[in-house]
């Protein structure tokens, strides 16, 4: 299959799905993870199994810019083999630096060819984010800045999805100091086109085909939280379908890696897990084809889809360090010092008190004395 | 030294705190106290029950219950205080927070000179709160919306009632928890050295102005020398009186 030919009618998914050679059966047990995953109603699957039955795919360009291209891995290696296969490869993407077969002038062609072909169609992919830094110089695809690609495959696009981290909040590059002014698409995206915000480091696969799913049966974004992420997958913190939150409640806690607690399978919340300040569906879908996650695996939550994750504080230490007062100092290190300074300074006052006030308060004394006496009988 | 000239002072009892101040200043106490204690256990979990069994716990459930519920209780006090502000006596009223007045600016200037830097000159003497207190509660008042903010924007995603989810936008404005998580954690400073301050600051009026400043949030009661009267000085920004003297008296 080229990209560059692109057919009058493109194939439905379903035909896809049987061309590859896909049962009816292998077909039916996607459709149905996918609308478990992505919290729909049992009455739903027979919408999402006749969308992709007859809608034309949809087609999409898939963009990287300033990233290490987990999202893809992450992405075909989702734990149903349809999500590669069909929603991922050739089929549906005409432009992707990672996976397309085209290069060089065949690429750019495919992609400009898709843009005029299919305006206001096609579902706009970005993984990284955006340097803005010397005019975008540190991102630059055949002469052009990420930026300008960005704004131009944006312009006409039907939705724009920030895959990851990078795109979504900018992630390790966008760590202090920042020297490309990494930024996440959010930033640079004008308003108008509709985006959503799959962010992690990187997303689960399944959370990713399960956006691109909703896509193509519902033709419109899913609901999103105030921060831009589809409410099925980002509603609730890690913390909350962690099978170690019993520990939690009960105060039973690792106290360091490799000891008594750790083997017991106790709570990872001093060791530094971020899980009850992260919203991501990890302790519901898990890794690897529902295998295990991090704290499964005896690893605190190091908050990879939350923002600025990598300014956040240690990955290993629950109070975060103090921007500005050294990597040493947390706010309880700061608080103890202020205390103590409040202290002296309030000795300090207390001396102070009695000799410059002197006057008045041997005067009030002298006062309650007189008084005193002359109650004596 | 002769006693001749002892000047023996004819107080007079002034209902300055009425007893709904009272009762939120207390309450806030209290369930302050109970905030930074359960604060302190969520932030940092003593390592006392690591040799413990896990059966039938729920040490942390009920820290962190304690901590909502105290928050819920703290929250309506405050809201309580705020709307006293505007039915209380003059004391109460929120005139005496916000230094929106010159003279404001001039009392609290005065203050700093005379209770901080030690000047010599004329005592400054207020009934209810002085101008620098009253504007340090004002902050005060901040920081309490601040700890709201932060605590139930937390609190929204882990709640299906309404209420928290009302404050929902707190944590996307911050970009997420753990920012959210961290002023929250600051801010409980705020309070610490605040109350170290304040009580100090309270024992130390009550010895230098002898008028029963320690007692006053007890029974609401103040004792204030009857030449204050005669003489019209009332130092705290009064509403009512505005032409009252701008001068530090004695
Ligand atoms: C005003 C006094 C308050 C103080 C001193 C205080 C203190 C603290 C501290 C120190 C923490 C631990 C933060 C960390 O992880 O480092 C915390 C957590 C928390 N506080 Fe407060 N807090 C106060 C008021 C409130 C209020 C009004 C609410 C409203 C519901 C609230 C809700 C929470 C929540 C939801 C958490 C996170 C608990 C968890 O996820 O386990 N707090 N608080
Ligand atoms: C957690 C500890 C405390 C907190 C947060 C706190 C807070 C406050 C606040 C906010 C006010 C302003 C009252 C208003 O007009 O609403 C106040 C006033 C006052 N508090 Fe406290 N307080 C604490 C502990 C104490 C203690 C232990 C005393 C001891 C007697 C005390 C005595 C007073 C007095 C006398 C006033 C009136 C002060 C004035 O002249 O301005 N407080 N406090
Ligand atoms: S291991 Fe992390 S996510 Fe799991 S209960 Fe403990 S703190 Fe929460
Ligand atoms: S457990 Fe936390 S750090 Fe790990 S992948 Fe999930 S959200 Fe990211």
């Amino acid at each position: 299959m080229s990209n560059d030919a692109l057919p009058k009618l493109p194939p439905t998914y379903y035909q896809e799905v049987e061309r590859k050679g896909y049962s009816r059966r292998d077909f039916l047990g996607f459709v149905t993870m996918m609308a478990a995953f992505m919290g729909l109603e049992k009455s739903a699957i027979g919408q999402v199994v006749k969308a992709l039955e007859t809608k034309p795919r949809v087609p999409v360009i898939w963009l990287h810019f300033q990233e290490c291209t987990c999202c893809s891995e992450s992405f075909i290696r989702s734990s149903h083999p349809i999500v590669a296969d069909i929603l991922l490869d050739k089929i549906s993407l005409d432009y992707s630096e990672t996976l397309m077969a085209a290069s060089g002038f065949q690429a750019e062609a495919s992609m400009k060819n898709t843009m005029e072909k299919y305006k206001g169609e096609y579902i706009l992919c970005v993984e990284g984010s955006v340097p803005t830094a010397a005019d975008g110089v540190y991102c630059m695809i055949g002469g052009k800045t990420s930026m300008q690609i960005l704004e131009e495959a944006a312009a006409n696009a039907k939705a724009v999805i920030a895959w990851g981290s990078c795109a979504s909040n900018g992630c390790v590059q966008s760590a202090r100091p920042n020297p490309t002014s990494a930024t996440p698409i959010h930033k640079v995206l004008k308003a108008g086109v509709p985006l959503i915000k799959v962010p992690g480091c990187p997303p689960i696969g399944e959370v990713m085909a399960g956006v691109i799913v909703h896509l193509v049966t519902f033709g419109k974004i899913p609901e999103l939280d105030r921060l831009g992420r589809p409410k099925a997958f980002y509603s609730k913190r890690v913390h909350d379908s962690c099978y170690r939150r019993p520990y939690y409640d009960a105060g039973l806690f690792v106290e360091s890696f490799d000891d008594e607690n750790a083997k017991k399978g106790y709570c990872l919340y001093k060791v530094g897990c971020k899980g009850p300040s992260t919203y991501n569906a990890c302790g519901v879908m898990k890794w690897n084809n529902g295998t295990s996650y991090p704290i499964q695996a005896g690893h605190g939550c190091i908050g990879c889809s939350e923002e600025n994750y990598w300014d956040n504080g240690r990955l290993y230490e629950r109070a975060s360090a103090f921007a500005g007062f050294g990597i040493e100092a947390n706010a309880d290190d700061l608080g103890k010092v202020a205390l103590a300074a409040t202290g002296v300074a309030v000795a300090a006052h207390a001396i102070a008190t009695n000799v410059r006030k002197h006057k008045l308060i041997f005067n009030l004394e002298k006062e309650g004395k007189q008084s005193e006496k002359e109650l004596e009988s | 030294m002769s006693d001749t000239a002892v000047h023996i002072q004819r107080l007079r009892r002034v209902y300055v705190w009425e007893k709904p101040v009272r009762i939120y200043h207390w309450l806030n106490v209290l369930v302050l106290l109970a905030l930074v204690v359960t604060g302190f256990y969520i932030a940092n979990p003593l390592a006392l029950q690591s040799q413990h069994e896990a059966t039938g716990k729920f040490t942390m459930g009920w820290i962190r219950y304690i901590h909502f519920a105290a928050a819920y209780i703290f929250f309506f006090n405050f809201l309580f205080r705020i709307y006293w502000g505007f039915v209380g006596n003059k004391y109460a009223s929120w005139r005496q927070f916000l230094p929106i007045s010159r003279k404001f600016f001039k009392e609290m200037w005065y203050v700093f000179r005379m209770d901080i830097l030690m000047l010599k000159g004329r005592e400054h003497m207020s009934i209810g709160h002085n101008a620098m207190a009253g504007f340090i509660y004002f902050l005060t008042f901040v920081v309490f919306l601040v700890q709201c903010l932060t605590g139930f924007g937390l609190y929204a995603s882990t709640s299906s009632w309404w209420f928290p989810k009302l404050f929902a936008w707190v944590p996307a404005m911050l970009g997420g928890d753990i920012l959210t998580r961290q002023v929250h954690h600051w801010a409980m400073w705020f309070f610490i050295l605040f109350v170290v301050i304040h009580v100090y600051l309270v024992f130390y009026h009550d010895y230098v102005e002898g008028r029963g400043e320690m007692s006053s949030m007890g029974g609401g009661w103040k004792f204030i020398e009857e030449e204050t009267f005669t003489r019209g000085h009332h130092q705290t920004p009064n509403p009512e009186k505005a032409k009252a003297q701008d001068g530090p008296v004695k």
